[in-house]
């Protein structure tokens, strides 16, 4: 039988705020355990919420960049449940009445096929804290320094049908975030979760099938796998005969499954009412507009107007529009240069290379954007070949300066006078009398062999087309 | 110097009369007499009394210092003081310092108040006779053997026996105004949101505020008028400016227009607690005001609407005392479950339990559209009842409670009648409405209060009628034999 996957995703994303959502509490990670947590996140008796004014703009933003809906009014809820690291009894969230309502993403597989995939809805909640079971014998430690950190939870349409289309979706929005600034996106510090929820029907089947929710996935390759992992689990489990059952489930990257952690039947009734501490939030137009007035042209915008502005291929406009400080860098070098597909070549392949070599980002490049568009300049205008310009790159990398000074200096300037590379030429042709025999005789291969020779002896200088034509006609003649 | 009014114990602390330490002094003795029979308070902090109100002195030397500088109160221990335990009348917080006070305890402070105290309550304010206080029932200083009502009876009963100038008091459906009528003082709840609910500590949140009651409307205003006014800390608070309440206090009362229910003045109230309204009704005619029936017809479902509204809350509000972080924790949990349970049936009382018991229920699955979105609606019906009512009225008066006070013991096995001695009060919660009692004719000796519900904001209104009746009659001047 044919099997066809069904896909939701719900993320939570930490908004890049400086205090929590409720309370003055500074969100930064890493501090010594409960150091950031007050009586309002220790939810002391007496203490009420008072809502970041920062959290709502950021949600604003999120829900202009997906062109969604935006509620007029939205309703902060409680959500009842017991655990020690929540520490009121109840988290503060949205329910009926999110922030942000319908929106789309689009995104792009290997393949090159596009998706739309549907966006139902993101809404403000408080994160909880943590609780902290390995350090501490026969008990748990609680740490509230979390306790109150402003998310935006965006839920998925169940519009995905692969794992790709997932991970693809989830890259997505991961880069969305980061783009407009409402996130860090750092996954290691949870900035950024996934949950999937994942079934699987009968390829034709309008009904959807029994879903399992796969909780809390830190990473891309581990979401990809724990899908991939549930697929297989489920489908092998109806073709023996057997159910799914709704129920959440924990992805084990060391085992590379997917293990129980409670059924549907053992969870909790939540309670949510309106939270009658807060005011549902109004957003007015002009909050709205002074929320979306910095938003920065959208990535995929921006992918349009580089292959349409710089004759960029799909994949390079693809990758080049990856991170907005990676755009940035780029539109600057293409401009700077003149010379657009070069910039592109260069900064996916050379740049590229030696920042993952070095471990660095983008923003830490230490050759900036104008020391490439320098480099490239002296490429186009054929003061050096590509090959040398490798050479100049490594200089300007290591050591700083700039092209031409680099070039000066290392004396690395083409060489374009065809006298200069006509006498070289004589002279090889005339120590090496035996390839020529070889070449008239129509051993077309040892022409290689004089290309190396005269590069050899300009060390790398001589203008390799000059260097083609002249040794042509010389060796023909 | 304890049957004087603010007024006149403020111009004997500025012409040194007496000090602000020896009016204190005078009152923690008062406490340590009475307060071992009546039970008003849970903790008298003597010592950070003093130092205050040698600190007051200081400022009354220098002439400077609020609008209550020197004067001694009391706080309900609903809220948080810093410092000084609030238990909240319950096993639950007995050992809870807060680590900040609220911001009424803030504003009274700041207008130089001096404190003697946190008196008892009933457990988180669920109660209507002081009786479910994990530090035993108060008593009423009028008849021991009877309650104060509650579930600010500490306050009550402490500014009835005269072993404080005014308390502070909360009151989420009748907690302020049920037990001043019980104990014949004046009692004022305060539109919600007028108040600041910053360290006070939730029982009902949409239904929550605090007010002040002391022995006239005099000394209401002026703690009110320290106690109100925006709060950037509680979203629910409004920011609307404060009135001079004491500057309205004698307003002519010649053409108000008083509303009196209907429902109120039906079956379920005394004869004679009747009579005493009609008579002071009588005495608002006499000054100038007009009567006219109205109707509210909702009145009767606001009963059961609060039995849903409340509980739904504190069923939430109550989550964080969870034995983890502070308050009661039981000996030796053998795992997370038993802490919770055990930590839980420990620190609460009966009538506690039975309210998180039945607020879990209404909002759960299943069951929330028919109890708790279907009492929301109601109480926007009895919201509009009011709102008719206010196009024809200024006030509202009746009774403020059905019968005097009951006795102790009476009621604690049938929580239904518990809960109807709340009938008249509860609306004006769930509509939002300020609401006010005031001392009238006793019954048998037992103080029966007036009930004056006024429009949004217009404390000042209800103040001013209060001021009013305490000017031509005396019902509000009655001090418990032994107390004088």
């Amino acid at each position: 039988m044919q099997w066809e996957t069904v896909i939701g995703l719900e993320i939570h994303t930490q908004l890049a705020t400086q205090s929590k959502i409720f309370s003055g509490s500074s969100t930064r990670f890493g501090a010594a355990p409960n150091t950031q947590a007050c009586a309002v996140d220790l939810g002391l008796p007496g203490v009420l919420p008072v809502l970041n004014r920062e959290a709502v703009r950021l949600a604003v933003r999120f829900g202009k960049a997906i062109d969604a809906e935006l509620a007029e009014r939205s309703v902060f809820a409680r959500k009842n449940y017991f655990y020690p690291d929540l520490p009121k009894g109840y988290q503060i969230s949205q329910y009926e009445f999110p922030i942000v309502g319908e929106g789309r993403v689009e995104i792009v597989l290997d393949d090159g096929t596009v998706h739309e995939i549907g966006v139902t809805r993101a809404h403000l909640e408080e994160d909880a804290g943590k609780s902290l079971h390995e350090d501490y014998q026969g008990s748990t430690g609680i740490d509230l320094n979390r306790a109150g950190t402003p998310l935006l939870e965006i839920v998925s349409e169940p519009d995905m049908r692969s794992a790709a289309q997932a991970v693809a979706y989830a890259k997505k929005v991961h880069q969305i975030v980061r783009w407009i600034g409402i996130s860090d996106g750092n996954m290691q510090e949870g900035s950024f979760r996934v949950d999937a929820n994942v079934s699987v029907r009968p390829a034709g089947q309008t009904t959807f099938g029994t879903r399992a929710e796969i909780k809390n996935v830190n990473s891309f390759r581990f979401l990809e796998r724990a899908i991939q992992f549930e697929v297989e689990r489920q489908i092998d489990l109806i073709t023996a005969g057997g159910k799914v059952v709704q129920e959440t489930r924990l992805y084990d990257p060391d085992r590379d499954e997917t293990r129980t952690m409670r059924v549907k039947e053992e969870a909790n009734d939540y309670r949510y009412f309106p939270d009658p501490d807060l005011l549902p939030v109004q957003l007015d137009a002009a909050f709205i507009a002074a929320a979306i007035a910095d938003l920065p042209e959208l990535p995929d915008a921006m992918r349009e107007r580089f292959q349409a502005d710089y004759g960029l291929a799909d994949y390079d406009a693809n990758l080049l529009t990856a991170g907005r400080e990676l755009a940035a860098f780029f539109e600057a070098v293409a401009q700077g240069s003149g010379a657009p597909k070069l910039a592109a070549n260069w900064i996916g392949g050379e740049l590229t290379a030696a920042l993952n070599k070095s471990g660095l980002e983008i923003g830490a490049s230490p050759v900036t954007a104008d020391q490439l568009a320098g480099l490239i300049r002296r490429i186009q205008d054929g003061t050096i070949s590509g090959k040398i310009a490798k050479q100049v790159f490594e200089a300007l990398w290591n050591d700083g300066g700039d092209a031409d000074q680099v070039i000066a200096e290392q004396g690395l300037k083409q060489i374009t006078d065809s006298g200069a590379i006509e006498s070289l030429i004589d002279s090889i042709i005339a120590a090496n009398q035996d390839q020529v025999a070889q070449y008239r005789a129509g051993k077309e291969k040892v022409f290689g062999f004089f290309v190396g020779q005269v590069m050899k002896q300009s060390q790398g200088k001589a203008n390799p087309q000059q260097v083609n034509d002249l040794l042509k006609q010389k060796l023909l003649a | 110097m304890h049957d004087k009014t603010i007024a006149e114990l403020a111009a004997g602390l500025r012409e040194r009369t007496y000090s602000s330490v020896e009016l204190t002094r005078h009152f923690l003795e008062r406490i340590a007499r009475h307060n071992p029979s009546l039970n008003a308070f849970i903790t008298v902090a003597a010592e950070s009394a003093l130092s205050a109100a040698a600190q007051a002195d200081l400022a009354l030397a220098a002439g400077t210092g609020g609008p209550l500088i020197g004067i001694p109160i009391a706080h309900k221990d609903i809220f948080c003081t810093q410092g000084l335990r609030t238990s909240c009348g319950s096993r639950m917080l007995d050992n809870f310092i807060a680590p900040y006070d609220a911001t009424v305890v803030e504003r009274l402070a700041a207008a130089g108040a001096v404190v003697l105290g946190k008196t008892n309550m009933d457990e988180f304010a669920m109660g209507s006779s002081n009786e479910t206080s994990w530090y035993g029932p108060v008593k009423n200083p009028w008849d021991q053997t009877r309650v104060p009502g509650g579930s600010s009876g500490g306050s009550a009963a402490a500014v009835a026996a005269r072993l404080c100038v005014a308390a502070t008091g909360t009151d989420t459906g009748g907690s302020i105004r049920q037990p001043a009528a019980l104990c014949g003082i004046t009692g004022i709840k305060p539109t919600y949101g007028r108040c600041s609910r910053w360290g006070m500590i939730a029982f009902a949140s949409s239904l929550d505020q605090a007010g002040p009651m002391a022995s006239c409307a005099a000394d209401a205003a002026l703690l009110l008028q320290a106690m109100a006014g925006f709060d950037p800390r509680d979203s629910t608070s409004l920011d609307t400016p404060v009135p001079d309440y004491v500057a309205g206090l004698d307003g002519d009362l010649a053409g108000l227009r008083i509303g009196l229910p209907k429902e109120y003045f039906g079956a379920g109230l005394d004869g004679r607690v009747a009579a005493s309204i009609q008579a002071a009704i009588r005495e608002y005619e006499r000054q100038g005001a007009t009567v006219v029936e109205i109707s509210l017809p909702n009145s009767p479902l606001s009963v059961p609407v609060y039995y849903v509204v409340a509980p739904a809350e504190c069923s939430s509000n109550l989550a964080r005392f969870d034995g983890v972080r502070y308050g009661h924790r039981c000996e030796n949990p053998k795992d997370l479950e038993d802490l919770y349970k055990r930590s839980r049936a420990e620190g609460f009382g009966a009538e506690v339990q039975r309210r998180i018991m039945i607020g879990t229920y209404v909002l759960s699955a299943g069951y929330y559209d028919a109890y708790y979105l279907k009492a929301q609606k109601i109480r926007h019906l009895i919201a509009d009842d009011f709102r008719r009512a206010f196009e024809q009225v200024d006030v509202i008066m009746g009774p403020t409670s059905p019968t005097t006070a009951f006795p102790i013991g009476a009621k604690m096995d049938d929580p239904v009648a518990m809960y109807l001695n709340d009938i008249y009060t509860i609306a004006a919660n769930l509509a939002g409405l300020p609401g006010m009692s005031i001392p009238v004719a006793p019954v048998d000796g037992m103080p029966v209060g007036l009930q004056v519900v006024g429009n949004y904001f217009e404390e000042g209104r209800l103040l001013n009628c209060a001021y009013r009746l305490q000017q031509q009659t005396d019902w509000h001047l009655g001090v418990p034999v032994g107390f004088d």
